[in-house]
């Protein structure tokens, strides 16, 4: 009580002489010219709170915080410079789980509250935890626009496939024809490729991970910390209870080999069981799947995050279709590019050394007249 | 150069006087001498109060000319007040009505309170301007037309079978004609211009010719052009020219034959400049930030009328504000809240429909308990509606568009110059009890102009404020809705700071800790708790003034807002006249200041002008059973002074019929005491 009662004492007293304006914005400012968070050694638990999660017994939603909360301590990030930011449905609670600072916002708008944040502070590693319906749905134009600018931040998109808190309607990357409480004879909706559409964005970078995958997940999601500007990393996440089952065939031990295309930087797109299969170009420009047998060494495609122009990293991502078979996992595109925290920031250092911040002479302005 | 009417070019008292300004005040002093440039005998007319209306075509440049003229006369020392009014199109048709675009500017040697209800001058740049504005003109008003622009062409676009300026259909007011884009033409024959670029500087050569009549200064738009053009010094040359041609047109024409003087207004000792509403409220910015220390976060979409504020603030990064134009206007304010949270004073800027879409994140502020400022420059709705004018109907939505019980100060500036302050004090309100604040502005006020007093710096309130950084629970943990005991705001702890970690969200916080409560208990004290905090916001705002220099008033006029010139304008017509009246103006809607129940109370009748169809009248009944008298007009213009001192003086007699011995000409009561 009294830390808030000596913070309240201060507050706008008019009686008070001049401020001095410098001492309050010192924090920030010192921190903001620091390179980055600061370093600190932590563990999983660190990250623990006391709230008891309340997913639903079984819902990939656990996998996944667990994932992040054992590898987030590697990134040597002290945890009061985290912040996750996240909109609404199941995957939003995930803030609460975390002991970072943490806000748990409004349908769709996690990327420009987010965007605020990582704009005005950018000492702090900003997270969004978003899901299919939040991210893609009511808040695609956020996603969208915040992919060009190039913020730092890092997107956690779960994808489902499914709206789980409102029970069980289809979402904007369910497959055409399924049969949900809102759509009894099948939905007539296309389904957006949230890594398609990221890249038709200009992201910097690009990534999909499976639940399930710990050692998948945890690579991608370090890459994409590490990564100045935003990240959106796509993670495919089963609920149980209103779409079980949604990504089997990548996970099944029998069949996601066949048809799961793993993405490492410098290394040739080939996959299936025994390497059977691979990636090529086609006649067109794009990528095709072809048999490893049949095609000459030289045609299969090495894996390069790093090109420049999207268009390969979209090609990559058009080979899965809408029931996931030849999906490519891991990190589709990963280029470097001034982070628009950074460009703003550095604006802003412009101005000050060429004009010093005068309030009086803003004020009193080039025509002014004196009355005597 | 054809002097339509005779009298016009005639030197002498009667017909110079009279032919100008006989809407005015009958008892202005018209003291009148003659000077004698360029071998001309020339008449020098004294005025107490001007008001002239530019209006042409869209892409004329009437809000620049109109926008140095008041430069000028503001340099001069008159106070002064301004009415920009322009379609929203950005160039309509070339002259047509829907493209007419005017400004009107009161300047005077005395203080006014409102841009005048009718001008006394009308300079109309093609038919079309002279259609859309003669109405307004009243009968024996001075009518400079330029007739080049008087072709059958231009008459047939708007309708005039005959050439009005030939016809003797204008014979009721003053009709100067002159070539204005000829002359304009043959003073730049040598500017190695041609013709279409050469006719652009007419603008210039317009207000060169006003320059004279009206004795204005004539180097602050040397000087502006100049710099407007620096890199284009030879349309920087030619504007100056024009300028000057005009000028010097006006001295050795025989068209006009006498000149005015309106001496500088009265002012308080002190450092003056004429600001508009938007620069003023984007200066307030500016200074909330260095006077709170923190750094500002605007995050805005562009919207009419209120993208000139980001465009001001945008020029403003060495203060340490960053500007950020987002995708809509929801990203806007979410940005905007996600700073604060950070630490900076999170603003975003908007108008009525911008607001609408806000209304959800507004609520995760109020829910959340962040500092975030929220401008509503209002314009014309519903939907779309009316985006370049006035209107002051978003006070409901402001005080009540958003879903649940999500309370929120709102507070009004009264004039331009008034945008600065009330930004201040929105801004002390939201960081000192953790809340949004919205400001609402309007059309009128973003765009017109008056006087400034330029305020001292370090003379401005103090809005410090400070960021928790130690536990405050009693087992050393961190509540984040542990609250204030007296203000009932909550502590502010920033990312970043160790130990202090928690999260916040739109769903409903248990009290002291922040986690999420479905408790029906908690949520009844914490929806509660949220609204107390707001109404205590009342026990810091000054007592009510209320303006009722007899004392005797038996009727108040209470408003809020742009009204409180026209209001003040017609009060002092009322007290002029005889009678008496007291005028309360709100600055504070949300809460209500605590004596304005009582305050209403007092009076046998509360009038309450507004320029909606009644919302804060409804407010005041709901909240004090107070029988108000609503007077509304919802026509994208500020009211006319003349108007409202009818409504009062019909209202105090406790009459309905129409009040006469009211004149529609000054703002103020004659100097020289005469009947008003």
């Amino acid at each position: 009580m009294t830390a808030i009662e000596s913070t309240n004492a201060h507050v706008h007293d008019l009686g008070m002489p001049a401020p001095d304006v410098t001492t309050i914005s010192g924090a920030i400012d010192a921190s903001v010219a620091a390179n980055g968070p600061k370093q600190t050694a932590l563990k999983a638990k660190d990250l623990k709170t006391d709230q008891e999660v309340r997913w639903c017994p079984g819902c990939g939603d656990y996998v996944i915080l667990n994932a992040v909360q054992s590898f987030l301590p590697s990134l040597g990030i002290a945890r009061e410079d985290m912040v996750i930011i996240s909109g609404i449905g199941c995957s939003s609670r995930f803030p609460y789980y975390m002991n970072t600072y943490g806000m748990h916002s409004i349908h769709g708008r996690a990327p420009a509250i987010a965007t605020g944040l990582a704009a005005s502070r950018p000492d702090l590693s900003v997270w969004v935890v978003t899901g299919d319906g939040d991210a893609l749905s009511i808040g695609g134009n956020h996603l969208i626009h915040t992919l060009r600018r190039n913020v730092n931040l890092t997107i956690l998109l779960f994808n489902n496939r499914i709206y789980g808190l409102t029970k069980g309607q289809y979402s904007p990357t369910s497959e055409v024809g399924k049969v949900t409480k809102s759509t009894p004879m099948g939905s007539l909706d296309h389904p957006f490729n949230p890594v398609s559409l990221a890249l038709g964005a200009d992201a910097t970078f690009v990534g999909r991970a499976m639940d399930s995958d710990r050692k998948g997940l945890t690579d991608v999601l370090r890459q994409a910390a590490e990564h100045q500007g935003t990240s959106l990393v796509e993670i495919y996440q089963n609920c149980n209870i209103f779409n079980d089952g949604a990504f089997e065939l990548l996970k099944d031990p029998n069949t996601g080999p066949m048809w799961t295309i793993p993405l490492v930087h410098g290394e040739p797109l080939v996959f299936g069981p025994g390497g059977a299969s691979c990636v090529v170009r086609d006649d067109f420009g794009g990528l095709r799947i072809a048999e490893t047998n049949q095609v000459d060494a030289s045609q299969i495609v090495v894996h390069d995050a790093h090109r420049d122009d999207p268009s390969y990293a979209f090609a990559l991502s058009r080979l899965s279709s809408q029931d996931l078979r030849y999906t490519p996992m891991g990190v589709f595109r990963k280029v470097a590019k001034p982070s628009y925290d950074r460009m703003m920031a550095d604006q802003l250092e412009d101005a000050a050394a060429q004009q010093p911040a005068d309030l009086d002479a803003l004020l009193a302005g080039g025509d002014s007249w004196t009355v005597s | 150069m054809t002097g339509t009417n005779p009298g016009i070019s005639t030197p002498g008292i009667s017909s110079a006087a009279s032919g100008v300004a006989p809407s005015m005040d009958p008892a202005v002093d018209t003291a009148v001498h003659s000077s004698a440039p360029g071998g001309l005998v020339k008449s020098v007319v004294e005025l107490d109060r001007v008001v002239i209306r530019l209006a042409g075509d869209s892409g004329d440049g009437m809000q620049l000319t109109g926008g140095r003229f008041t430069s000028e006369t503001a340099s001069f020392g008159n106070d002064l007040s301004t009415l920009p009014n322009f379609p929203a199109e950005i160039r309509a048709p070339t002259g047509t009505l829907p493209g007419v675009s005017s400004f009107q500017l009161h300047f005077a040697d005395h203080d006014i309170m409102t841009p005048g209800d009718a001008p006394d001058v009308l300079v109309v740049m093609n038919p079309a301007a002279l259609k859309a504005n003669l109405p307004d003109l009243p009968g024996g008003g001075l009518l400079i037309a330029d007739s080049d622009e008087f072709t059958a062409r231009n008459l047939a676009k708007v309708g005039y079978d005959s050439n009005p300026l030939e016809d003797g259909s204008l014979e009721k007011w003053q009709l100067v004609s002159v070539p204005l884009t000829s002359m304009t033409l043959e003073a730049l024959a040598d500017s190695g211009l041609g013709k279409k670029e050469a006719e652009r500087s007419k603008n210039m050569f317009t207000l060169g010719l006003l320059s004279w009549m009206y004795h204005r200064p004539t180097e602050g738009t040397v000087r502006f052009l100049e710099r407007q053009f620096r890199r284009k010094p030879q349309i920087a040359a030619a504007n100056i020219a024009a300028f000057r041609a005009g000028f010097n047109y006006g001295e050795t024409t025989e068209a006009f034959a006498v000149s005015y003087e309106v001496k500088p207004a009265p002012m308080a000792p002190g450092k003056y400049r004429h600001i508009s509403g938007n620069q003023a409220l984007a200066y307030g910015i500016v200074a909330a930030g260095q006077r709170s220390g923190l750094p500002v976060f605007l995050g805005a979409y562009p919207i009419t009328p209120a993208s000139d504020i980001l465009h001001e603030l945008s020029k403003h990064k060495s203060f340490g504000v960053r500007t950020f134009q987002a995708e809509d206007e929801i990203a806007g304010i979410g940005a905007a809240l996600g700073a604060s949270f950070g630490g900076a004073l999170g603003v975003t800027t908007t108008s009525g429909p911008g607001v609408a879409l806000k209304a959800e994140t507004i609520g995760l502020a109020v829910m959340t308990e962040l500092p975030l400022l929220i401008v509503d420059v209002q314009r014309g709705g519903p939907s779309t509606g009316l985006p370049t004018k006035t209107e002051q109907s978003d006070l409901l939505q402001a005080l009540y568009g958003r879903n649940g019980e999500a309370p929120v100060p709102v507070i009004a500036p009264r004039s331009p110059g008034d945008c600065f302050d009330a930004t201040l004090e929105a801004t002390r309100i939201a960081l000192t009890y953790r809340t949004p604040v919205i400001l609402l502005s309007d059309g009128y006020l973003a765009n017109g102009a008056e006087p400034w007093s330029i305020p001292a710096a370090d003379e401005l309130p103090d809005l410090r404020t400070e960021f928790a950084t130690e536990p405050n629970g009693e087992d050393g943990e961190f509540l984040p809705y542990l609250r204030d005991p007296e203000t009932l705001a909550r502590a502010w702890a920033v990312p970043g700071t160790a130990g202090l970690q928690h999260r916040i969200g739109g769903l409903e916080k248990a009290d002291k800790t922040g986690n999420i409560s479905y408790d029906p208990a908690n949520h009844d004290f914490m929806t509660r708790t949220r609204q107390a905090k707001v109404d205590g916001i009342a026990a810091s705002i000054p007592a009510t003034e209320v303006d009722d220099p007899d004392g005797d008033a038996r009727v108040a006029v209470i408003g809020w807002g742009s009204t409180y010139g026209p209001i003040g304008a017609a009060c002092r017509r009322i007290r002029a006249s005889g009678r008496s009246i007291a005028q309360v103006h709100l600055r504070h809607l949300n809460p209500l200041p605590a004596d304005l129940g009582e305050i209403l109370a007092r009076y046998d009748r509360v009038v309450c002008p507004e320029m909606n169809l009644g919302q804060l009248a409804m407010v005041l009944r709901a909240k004090y059973l107070v029988d108000v008298h609503s007077h509304t007009q919802v026509r994208g213009l500020p009211f006319r002074a003349a108007e409202l001192a009818a409504v009062f003086q019909d209202v105090i007699d406790g009459t309905t019929g129409t009040a006469t011995t009211l004149d529609t000409g000054s703002d103020t009561p004659a100097q020289t005491g005469a009947a008003l």
